[in-house]
């Protein structure tokens, strides 16, 4: 008798526990809803803070789904007009000084862009988390003042850079203000802190996000958006080799 | 008495004809063995550091945890006046920057796109600022396969082998894709002015060398190179000076509490050359030593056989009245005499080895294949003032030793008993 009342207690206790915490896959598909978009121009400026030095990179791209992704560098003056293209896994990239349009092989783009903390794949990619991801909200905490969920994200999908997550949800907002990515084996790759969250038409959506690869030295690079537009029309002829040269 | 015992030498020669091609064998297997290692050390050592540690290498510290990864973003700045200020310092010494880099080399087709592509290791050297110190000093020219030496700014050698398998020839344009001194991608034009070939793996895999300043210009490291390397102006490399150099380098230059003050480091400690240069300096004690016991116990041994076949001729000597002590000196005198000779003749026998093994060598390049510590392909022996006598004088003195041991017997012979002997 005794153990059944231990046993009902355990089991009131587990499911009032957890009725506490949202379904997570609502709680993805409401933080997609803010961070993905079926397109997006955007411009912005990356702060690398090296070992050394610290110096500024600024870019404008061009975004369409999952797949197409346009970028050219605006600054330093040594970068400008250089281009990069993305089709899928396949990364093409111009630079004026050689006239040359140069295929990166798949691969490469999980390499640092310029220096930061950055990989092709973060700066040109726009996947939605619930196509990746399944979720598990495993608690809660305060960041910077705002009451978060914390949800455990494992990828279901093999193709993928992270293939597990951890973010800290704002709970009035629906926007990450943490998050932790890690490999396979649970090596954690990289952290990022997003801040400066605005009102952009009807999404939150982080202006400032601070990138640190953990397997270098370094202080961070600052990502940050200086100007943005989503779902915006954008011509086909962009996302193609030509536009390189252009 | 020479005279009368070379002639008793020459006339018997169950006398001397073992001894003597025991003696000239081991020689000349010394001085086969000690040319052929003072080859393979020396060639190694000063292959590695032609073209990679040099005889002494300076970086900055932070440079220095990670240099096999030649993170030129850890490069020394400000190289413009470091490296004259430098030479000064050091006047013993005569110092090349070099740029060490990674990188994918990109052939375009017609349209000016991906045609072919491969990975390629590069080094930056300086190639156009007159005279070819370094070219030579890295053999370029001799290693010439094709083409010629960069004549002009944006030209650069890519090794024979890499060039074929991206299907280029001299005059074709590639675009070399790296990553600058800030982590910035890059990419360079170049025109490929040769090929080279170097017999070793690891930088005939795909090697790209241009000159310092357009690699400077490729990665965005203007004033900046990753290594400063130094070569001792007699062109050999000496442990103990280089020592006496670093210790005063470091203690002048380095800080542990700055990453990026400079570092010098010896050959001895880089690339695990540290046990190459010790053995080096351990060889000669290693061969005499092995030699003249080896040696004196197969002369012992043939000294006792010799005794033994003579134990009547002794016996004889003996009962007519010659001293012991004479007739061991006589023993004595006589392998002086196979070991003077014996010990020539090995000299001259492994001379002739050993040069034609100098000019010749061996192509070990099948177990060289996929080595990743950079050594030549082809080894060969080298002849040193050492070779000369380092057979000799232990040959010398093992059949000495050997007969000094031998002929103790012939104390232990008792007068009383030796026309006994003789009657039977």
């Amino acid at each position: 008798m005794k153990r059944l009342i231990a046993l009902i207690i355990f089991i009131t206790g587990y499911l009032s526990l957890n009725a506490q915490y949202p379904d997570a896959k609502k709680l993805l598909e409401r933080i997609d809803q803010n961070m993905s978009s079926e397109n997006r121009v955007f411009s912005s400026s990356m702060i690398i803070h090296g070992r050394r030095t610290t110096h500024t990179v600024k870019l404008r791209t061009w975004t369409a789904g999952e797949e197409k992704s346009f970028t050219e560098y605006l600054f330093p003056v040594r970068e400008q007009g250089t281009k990069m293209l993305k089709l899928e896994d396949q990364l093409w990239i111009y630079s004026p000084s050689t006239d040359r349009i140069i295929q990166i092989a798949g691969h490469m783009l999980r390499q640092s862009v310029m220096g930061s903390d950055l990989s092709y794949e973060d700066l040109m990619e726009d996947n939605k988390l619930t196509d990746q991801y399944n979720a598990k909200v495993t608690g809660t905490e305060t960041v910077d003042g705002h009451q978060c969920w914390v949800i455990e994200l494992t990828a279901f999908v093999t193709e993928i850079a992270y293939h597990g997550k951890k973010l800290w949800v704002d709970q009035e907002r629906n926007i990450p203000l943490k998050e932790e990515m890690y490999a396979k084996s649970g090596t954690l790759l990289k952290r990022t802190e997003l801040s400066d969250i605005q009102r952009i038409n009807e999404r939150w959506y982080p202006k400032k996000i601070v990138f640190r690869d953990m397997l270098k030295e370094g202080d961070g690079t600052e990502f940050i958006i200086d100007e943005i537009e989503f779902n915006v029309p954008i011509e086909d002829h962009i996302f193609s080799k030509a536009s390189l040269k252009k | 008495m020479i005279r009368f015992l070379f002639k008793g030498l020459i006339r018997d020669r169950n006398r001397s004809l073992i001894p003597f091609i025991v003696t000239a064998t081991g020689v000349m297997l010394t001085v086969v063995f000690h040319a052929w290692m003072t080859g393979v050390i020396g060639n190694s050592i000063e292959f590695n550091a032609r073209f990679a540690s040099g005889h002494v290498k300076i970086m900055t510290r932070a440079y220095s945890e990670y240099a096999g990864q030649s993170p030129n973003d850890l490069a020394i700045l400000g190289t413009d006046t470091l490296t004259d200020l430098i030479s000064s310092e050091i006047p013993e010494m005569e110092f090349a920057e070099r740029i060490y880099f990674g990188g994918l080399i990109d052939v375009p087709d017609s349209r000016g796109e991906t045609r072919a592509q491969g990975p390629a290791l590069g080094i930056g050297i300086d190639m156009l600022s007159g005279g070819n110190t370094e070219a030579e000093r890295m053999n370029i020219p001799s290693s010439l396969k094709s083409g010629g030496l960069p004549r002009n700014s944006n030209e650069a050698l890519l090794s024979s082998e890499f060039a074929d398998k991206l299907g280029i020839i001299p005059g074709d344009e590639f675009t070399l894709v790296g990553s600058s001194m800030y982590g910035e991608l890059t990419m360079h034009n170049f025109i490929l002015s040769g090929t080279v070939e170097f017999g070793t793996t690891a930088l005939d895999r795909g090697t790209i060398i241009a000159d310092i300043n357009d690699v400077r210009e490729a990665l965005n490291m203007f004033d900046a190179t990753g290594e400063i390397l130094g070569f001792f102006r007699t062109g050999t490399y000496n442990d103990e000076e280089a020592t006496l150099i670093v210790n005063r380098f470091n203690e002048k230059y380095s800080s542990p509490d700055d990453e990026f003050s400079l570092l010098m480091k010896r050959l001895a400690q880089q690339n695990n050359m540290g046990f190459l240069v010790e053995y080096s300096g351990k060889l000669k004690g290693i061969l005499v030593s092995v030699f003249i016991v080896a040696m004196s116990l197969i002369l012992w041994n043939a000294g006792l056989l010799g005794g033994l076949r003579r134990y009547g001729e002794f016996g004889m000597r003996l009962a007519i009245g010659e001293e012991k002590g004479h007739v061991y000196k006589t023993m004595l005198m006589e392998s002086l005499i196979i070991g003077f000779f014996g010990s020539l003749a090995g000299v001259a026998l492994g001379m002739v080895i050993a040069l034609y093994l100098q000019n010749h060598g061996i192509d070990l390049g099948i177990m060289m294949k996929n080595a990743s510590v950079m050594m030549p392909q082809v080894f060969r022996a080298r002849i040193t003032p050492e070779t000369w006598y380092i057979g000799f004088v232990p040959g010398f003195l093992s059949t000495q030793l050997g007969t000094l041991l031998a002929g103790i017997g012939i104390y232990r012979r008792q007068t009383a008993q030796l026309f006994k002997e003789l009657e039977a």
